[in-house]
């Protein structure tokens, strides 16, 4: 959609992928390492553009593919260097070795995962399989409703990565298609405050290529003997404190944009009509919108029913959850993929394991596969079903919302 | 809420239509989401694009299956989808076309009309058939949802420059100007 983007004083209407772009300017970024893939191939387009035209003084380097997209980043990355990259599908399934170093280099990057359905069944179109099958590598993972949040949740992310008591690599998750595509308003935040907010990167304190800190990076660890077993567990375990750290950072990070730009986004789980309520749904990304409408539809009928919805998915805001969904007397839990392992969705699962110590029953819906869509109508069938399960409380089989469609 | 769904042909621009009416309605203080539908979109297969506005903030995320308006860019696309499917009552209508409007089967849904040769006015104008910005004046001449200023500054705001800048501000213009307006007696409802 070149044709609408130039920016008014204070909004911009612009895509979803646009307004990723605009974040990444915004956050002043030093490198950025692209390999176009559909739905993400506007998003490094736009990057391309804001770089050619001065807005972005970044380097940019244009590679042969996704596996080296991510190596020249972990290089830039170790040189002090804020970084991007945006991929999906196919594109981070060639990334994975590198992406899967990243997060244990403790290196702060954002990238952006324009949600896609994986092959096979031949697809180019939306869904969370993808970044749902990288859901235990390491990084955070964060997923938005709608255009603002992507612009407001990419800034932020740069924030919470370069945390120092974090550290860690941030994916921030749009869904491919109905907001990659999508246009609409999105406000634009004031530079000078945004590189306020972001502050001084400082991405190479603990592991750098700096030839006045030469250091091994990344050297041989772990085996059963010498001091390899207790230094691989001393990483380990820092990482996943990294990740347990995350949570409260990124508590911390909102509540201080919401400060300062005066749009709040709940950072971890949000709570819609979840007041007296007795069934909730438990959504991610964009689906969450027409689930709103669906939950306000329902309580004009007098039903009680409200809505979790998961913004940070990893690491995963099990308490949160814990306490929206305490009240309540059933839960549908709606995943736009699947876990092969246990035939229901994956959010579903995190779920189930955060729902533990209560005895709330629970169903999984899948819904949206790639491409599909996820109306008010079909979240009106998963209200109903969420209705007839608090009655029953009898386990339900995974109900595939487009299966009739 | 109105809900509007625009079809036309790949290459004619369906979804920088979208894009400008949004860029337009967002304009005039409204909140607006547009999502084109995906697919293999080439050159002369049918696509469709989607767009909603309202006062009030629009929180879905979906495609449209029950429109208010019709914005159909392209003269035959009709003849290979169904584009009057799951129409409300009362629903407008603004067709590309050099028919007159006997000449035309519609909806018995179809309250209002706005017929516009797009095509002729697009050959005369860029010597081929692009009617997208044609037909955003020829919406705007028949629901008013949109103003012809708002319209005209998405335009100028647009990655159009020189040249085909004006003939798109000229494409605007006559499409709003060339478009007949027809009100319906709905033989539903006699």
């Amino acid at each position: 959609m070149n044709a609408v983007l130039q920016p008014k004083p204070n909004y911009i209407v612009c895509d979803g992928n646009e307004a990723a772009a605009w974040a990444v300017s915004l956050a002043q970024v030093d490198m950025v390492a692209v390999y176009p893939i559909t739905p993400q191939s506007s998003l490094v387009e736009y990057l391309a553009k804001f770089i050619a035209d001065g807005r972005l003084g970044a380097e940019i380097v244009d590679v042969e593919g996704e596996h080296s997209v991510l190596s020249v980043l972990q290089g830039a990355t170790l040189a002090g260097a804020r970084t991007y990259t945006a991929s999906c599908g196919p594109g981070l399934a060639f990334m994975f070795e590198p992406y899967m170093r990243t997060p244990g280099m403790r290196l702060p990057m954002v990238m952006t995962i324009v949600t896609r359905d994986t092959l096979t069944p031949q697809s180019v179109w939306g869904g969370h399989q993808d970044a749902m099958s990288v859901r235990e590598v390491g990084w955070i993972q964060i997923y938005c409703e709608n255009l603002q949040e992507i612009l407001d949740t990419t800034i932020m992310a740069y924030r919470i990565a370069e945390h120092h008591d974090v550290m860690l690599p941030v994916n921030v998750c749009h869904d491919g298609n109905y907001l990659s595509f999508a246009t609409g308003r999105v406000e634009l935040p004031d530079a000078a405050e945004v590189a306020a907010f972001l502050g001084q990167r400082d991405v190479n304190w603990h592991v750098a290529l700096d030839p006045d800190r030469p250091m091994a990076v990344d050297p041989l660890t772990g085996g059963a003997g010498g001091p390899g077993p207790a230094l691989f567990v001393r990483y380990r375990k820092g990482q996943c404190q990294g990740m347990q750290n995350s949570l409260a950072v990124i508590e911390e990070v909102h509540a201080d944009w919401a400060r300062r730009f005066g749009r709040h986004h709940a950072p971890l789980v949000e709570a819609y009509r979840m007041d007296d309520a007795e069934l909730a749904l438990v959504t991610l990304g964009s689906m969450t919108g027409a689930a709103k409408d669906a939950v306000d539809e329902a309580r004009a009928r007098g039903q009680k029913v409200g809505l979790a919805k998961v913004k940070t998915y990893r690491p995963f805001p099990a308490k949160k959850l814990a306490e929206i969904l305490a009240p309540v007397k059933a839960v549908a839990v709606v995943d736009r993929s699947v876990s092969f392992g246990w035939n229901c969705g994956p959010l579903y699962q995190d779920t189930l394991a955060a729902l533990q110590a209560s005895n709330i029953p629970a169903m999984s819906c899948i819904g949206g596969l790639a491409g599909a869509d996820i109306t008010i109508t079909h979240f009106a069938r998963v209200i109903e079903a969420c209705a007839e399960l608090a009655e029953k409380r009898s386990p339900v089989d995974t109900l595939w919302l487009n299966e009739h469609d | 809420m109105i809900e509007l769904r625009i079809h036309g042909r790949g290459g004619q621009g369906a979804v920088l239509a979208g894009n400008i009416l949004a860029s337009a309605l967002a304009h005039e203080g409204k909140h607006v989401v547009a999502i084109p539908s995906f697919g293999f979109e080439r050159r002369g297969a049918p696509v469709a694009s989607f767009l909603r506005f309202d006062e009030k903030e629009i929180r879905q995320f979906t495609n449209i299956y029950a429109p208010d308006c019709l914005l159909c860019i392209d003269p035959t696309v009709g003849r290979a989808v169904n584009i009057f499917d799951g129409i409300k009552d009362d629903a407008i209508w603004v067709q590309t076309t050099a028919k007159s409007l006997p000449e035309l089967q519609f909806s018995e849904k179809i309250a209002t009309v706005g017929l516009c040769d797009a095509v002729a006015i697009a050959r005369d104008i860029y010597g081929r058939s692009i009617t997208n910005t044609i037909m955003l004046g020829a919406l705007a001449r028949t629901t008013g949802y949109v103003s012809l200023a708002a319209l005209r500054a998405a335009i100028e705001e647009s990655a159009f420059r020189d040249a085909g800048l004006k003939q798109n501000l000229d494409a605007l213009e006559r499409g709003y100007q060339e478009t007949v307006v027809h009100n319906i007696e709905r033989r539903a409802a006699a």
